[in-house]
């Protein structure tokens, strides 16, 4: 740099170094703490936590480029009549930059997808659905999915247990089953507090999406695959169930409430729940983690995996096939 | 390294006859109304021929048609259309075992432009209409959505509708979008800027604007059955639960598939192997570079969407179960399929765009293009690796869970050559000269865009945050602000700049910056809501939204509104410039080095008397004394040596 020469790399630094802190405090501690999807799960606090983060070296950036380009356009306009600029190679490239620019970015990208796995990884899925097999399960999770199947499964409060819980998602509405509680069905989605939950999401017919917005759950429910999404709830909270893979024509409507109350209501809830169903729950097919649908419709029988009325695909659909 | 300066004429390049007439096409030779007439025909034939086979069965559910006469009408419509055209007068004297002399008519005046042209001028001009008529539908269609979206509960229209224009905007938009620069500005320039006098292949580059339309076309003819109910993804098992309008969904891929392979192949051999003596690859302009990726993935990854469509149809017709689970299909290999061609279009649609505005930056800094070897490469890595990040897009399916941290991984990497073209913009800009015309405007909007598009794609790929935002508007508002926001803009800093060489006619300056303007603010105002529309908890393609969101809903559609009246005046400006008030263009409006402006204007029909010889790359701006571009008295056509 020859001497009287502004600097002007220095001189946007310098600006962008002020302006980035500013951003980022006011966004750590105005800004963050409101982030959706709020804290209501131990997901939904991770991934806000998450979000946070990347805002932090998101918003540097951002401002980065903002700066150097209303430096830039200001003070290199034409319409200053600056100096004629001068080409040649030496303008047409700068090893140093480039590398410089190479690393950095290669640097940030790789940290950022690291800090995702571990993220991802810690946090059983960070509430997003895991597939029939999941990786990352929470403790108790893997015992409990395979009691609730063999229709063994229990919970009581203050045992620490997971929950097992069933979305059946169908066009267009999600339908709850609760394992524990004799597999009952419920439109209520009703979970107990400071628990470890694991929801298997299936759907009877297209593809759907789980989506508890506070909970920050986001599953998608597909016919014969059950894919299971863990979090652990936090104190009692309502929150919005909404479908979020088109889903056909009322995909707008496909939405519920649900709440988080403290363990002993859920108890009382569930046990109530189950007594008044008894008598609709015989009628349902045995608790299984996917359903197909039999030839006499998709809003007739439903026949667990394994006991499905063997379909004829020679035969249209709705034809009369005996019920097994 | 040269190319030898000898190629065959016989197609194209034939000078128009010098006896002094210009040949006219006579009102019974082929043109878009005898098309349009085959293609009526066509459909009927089709549809009766369906009917006939399969008029006991397939019927689609509830809707009294028989989903093959519909399959079989829209094929033997798109048959019609290529007859009507004159699309198979070549092929089908070739088959006849008649000789091969058969030449297209060169037809000259303003006739050609509906008609079947091998000259890569014609077909360019006829993209540029072509697709601001297929954009203008779209954005009609938007105008529609934002509309609905105006009030949480009260509804304009019923959510079958709703579901069908949504679709409908989405699919054709992004059909457009994958032709809407390499159609008209690569067909256009890339002979031009590599020094050729024309497309290795003139044949399958008209057909591929003429397969293109009668795609338009047959994604429209869903609208008389009802539309289709699953959004521009088509995921199954919808797809086959859905009525008879799906076929136009599926079909209509199928058919622009053809024109963007057609495409794709066509300008990526003529890149390669038609270069002026010279033209080595480190001289090759960014935006050729650019194209040669884009064409790259158009012939590599839309054979996937082709034969997906082609199975989705089977499913429909034939009763196969590709996609229907219960049957032994698979729900996730439609959206598999899918992505794998839906990502490498993403970047069909952002190279294309990048390689516009680095073209343009250098002209209106006065300084050479920064880093342009490491922007090459850029691209060059951004298309190999946009084939091995699908999954980001059904990270929450359930599929492959424990292959999320590795498309987590390739997703971010790709943002790693994406930003060389900031590394390109930024260090051009440094202690340049900027002068504020029109298709500079543009390119700087989408550094702005981009930037914010990209950075949201980050927060995309990051599986924890994705958990938060897949499937709803911040995934919406990512993609319009790298869409629309980038290539969008870079299209109309494309318009900006070349048109005038195009057409001879230069645009309105101030109309265009009240466009510019009006554009960019209006842009940022209507989609910058929908990130928090999104992170507040708004799934998309819905009608219904929570109460609380009505304000900036209502703040969204009112800015869309504007943004809509500034693309009227875009219309406007071509109105104005090319009828009311045409103004000359000069020829080298905005001083540039790129050899497509050393040729006179308007462009000759063989492009250049000789072909010239390439001296040095066309970005030596600030350089008093640089070596010339080229040599345009270089070699003569059939004889001479390459340098
Ligand atoms: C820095 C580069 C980018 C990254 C990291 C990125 C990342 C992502 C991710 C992870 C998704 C999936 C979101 C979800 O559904 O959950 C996505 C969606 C999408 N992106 Fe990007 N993206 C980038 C650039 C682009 C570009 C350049 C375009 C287009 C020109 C684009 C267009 C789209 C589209 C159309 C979708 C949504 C498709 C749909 O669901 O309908 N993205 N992006
Ligand atoms: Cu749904
Ligand atoms: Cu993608």
């Amino acid at each position: 740099m020859k001497n009287g020469e502004v600097n002007h790399l220095r001189r946007m630094g310098s600006a962008w170094a002020v302006i980035a802190v500013v951003a980022d405090l006011v966004y750590w501690f105005a800004v963050g703490p409101h982030v959706p999807p709020g804290r209501l799960t131990e997901a939904a606090k991770n991934n806000q936590m998450d979000f946070n983060i990347l805002m932090l070296v998101a918003l540097p950036v951002l401002l980065g480029v903002w700066v150097y380009l209303a430096y830039s356009l200001r003070v290199w306009s034409a319409k200053r009549g600056g100096p004629e600029p001068v080409g040649g190679p030496a303008a047409a490239s700068n090893r140093r930059t480039q590398v410089l620019w190479i690393s950095i970015t290669s640097v940030a990208v790789l940290a950022a997808a690291a800090f995702g796995t571990v993220a991802l990884i810690v946090d059983h899925g960070s509430g997003g659905g895991e597939g029939p097999n999941p990786v990352w399960m929470p403790t108790g999770a893997a015992k409990a999915e395979t009691a609730a199947l063999a229709g063994k499964a229990t919970w009581a409060p203050g045992t620490n247990a997971v929950l097992p819980v069933q979305v059946i998602a169908q066009q267009w509405k999600f339908t709850y089953r609760y394992p524990t509680f004799g597999g009952f069905e419920s439109p209520d989605l009703i979970l107990p507090a400071n628990t470890s939950v694991a929801f298997n999401v299936t759907s009877l017919d297209v593809i759907h999406s789980f989506w508890a917005y506070q909970l920050s759950i986001k599953a998608d429910a597909n016919q014969g695959v059950n894919n299971v999404a863990f979090t652990e709830t936090k104190g009692p909270g309502q929150f919005v169930v909404r479908c979020s893979e088109l889903c056909g024509i009322w995909h707008g409507s496909m939405y519920n409430y649900g709440k988080v109350v403290s363990q002993g209501a859920f108890m009382q809830w569930a046990q109530q729940t189950e007594m008044a169903n008894a008598a609709n729950t015989k009628l349902l097919p045995p608790f299984a983690y996917t359903y197909a649908p039999d030839a006499n419709g998709a809003a007739g029988g439903l026949y667990p995996d394994g006991t499905v009325t063997p379909y004829n695909s020679s035969l249209t659909y709705g034809a009369k096939q005996p019920a097994s | 390294m040269t190319i030898s300066a000898e190629r065959p004429t016989d197609v194209v390049a034939t000078p128009p006859s010098t006896s002094g007439a210009v040949r006219r096409g006579g009102w019974f030779s082929q043109h878009l109304g005898t098309a349009l007439i085959a293609a009526i025909l066509g459909y009927l034939f089709g549809h009766w021929l369906g009917n006939h086979i399969a008029g006991n069965y397939t019927p689609v559910v509830n809707s009294g048609v028989n989903d093959l006469a519909n399959f079989f009408g829209l094929l033997f419509g798109v048959v019609g259309w290529l007859l009507g055209i004159g699309a198979l007068n070549y092929p089908l004297a070739k088959i006849a075992g008649r000789s091969g002399t058969e030449k297209t008519p060169d037809v000259e005046g303003f006739s050609k432009y509906f008609r079947y042209s091998t000259d890569h001028k014609t077909v360019g001009l006829q993209y540029v209409i072509g697709v601001c008529l297929f954009l203008f539908t779209g954005g009609l269609l938007a105008m529609a959505i934002r509309t609905e979206l105006l009030n949480p509960t009260t509804h304009i229209f019923a959510p079958s509708t709703y579901i069908e224009i949504v679709s409908e905007h989405g699919t054709i938009m992004m059909m457009m979008a994958t032709s809407i620069v390499v159609g008209p500005l690569g067909n256009y320039l890339i002979p031009l800027m590599i020094g050729s006098r024309r497309m290795a292949f003139p044949r399958i580059e008209a057909f591929s604007f003429w397969i293109f339309t009668a795609g338009y076309m047959v994604i429209f003819s869903a609208l008389p059955y009802g539309g289709f109910p699953t959004g521009w993804t088509g995921y199954a098992p919808l797809q086959n639960q859905a009525g008879p309008g799906m076929i136009s969904y599926l079909f209509g891929f199928a058919v622009i598939g053809l024109g963007m392979m057609a495409a794709g192949f066509n300008i990526a051999v003529t890149i390669i192997n038609y270069r002026a003596p010279g033209m080595t690859w480190g001289r090759v302009p960014i935006f050729v570079w650019s194209i040669l990726a884009t064409a790259a993935l158009l012939t590599l990854a839309t054979p996937v969407l082709f034969s997906a469509g082609l199975f989705g149809i089977l499913d429909r017709v034939d009763q196969t179960a590709f996609y229907v689970a219960e049957h032994g299909g698979s729900s996730y290999l439609w959206e598999n399929l899918f992505w794998f061609f839906g990502h490498p279009e993403v970047y069909i649609m952002a190279l294309p765009a990048f390689g516009i505005v680095a073209e343009i930056l250098p002209v209106f800094c006065r300084k050479p293009l920064f880093a342009q070897k490491v922007g090459a490469a850029g691209m060059i890595g951004v298309a190999l690796l946009s084939f091995f990040v699908w999954q980001h897009h059904i990270f929450q399916s359930g599929i492959n869970p424990d292959m999320r941290p590795l498309f987590m991984l390739t997703t971010e990497l790709i943002s790693i050559p994406t930003g060389f073209i900031f590394l390109v913009g930024m260090g051009t800009l440094y202690k340049a000269k900027i002068r504020y015309e029109l298709p500079m405007l543009f390119s700087l909007a989408l550094f702005f865009n981009f930037l914010i598009g990209g950075l949201t794609g980050v927060f995309l790929s990051d599986v924890p945050v994705n958990v938060t935002v897949h499937g709803g508007f911040f995934v919406l508002s990512h993609f319009h602000y790298t869409i629309m926001g980038g290539l969008l803009f870079a299209f109309m800093a494309g318009l900006y700049y070349w048109l005038p060489k195009m057409t001879g006619l230069m645009l309105n300056k101030k109309i265009g910056l009240w466009q510019f303007w009006l554009m960019f603010v209006f842009f940022n105002l209507t989609f910058f809501p929908m990130f928090i529309i999104g992170l507040l908890g708004q799934p998309r393609r819905v009608y219904t939204y929570a109460k609380n969101l009505q304000g900036l809903n209502d703040f969204s559609s009112i800015s869309a509104f504007i943004l809509g009246i500034s693309f009227l005046i875009f219309a406007w400006n071509l109105a104005y410039s090319w009828f009311i008030k045409p103004e000359k263009a000069p020829a080298n409006p905005w001083d540039s080095l790129g050899l497509e402006w050393q040729t006179a204007t308007p462009v000759p029909v063989h492009n250049f008397d000789r072909i010239p010889v390439i001296m040095t790359d066309p970005y030596h701006y600030g350089e008093p004394g640089a070596t010339a571009l080229a040599d345009l008295s270089g070699v003569s056509s059939s004889t001479g040596n390459p340098a």
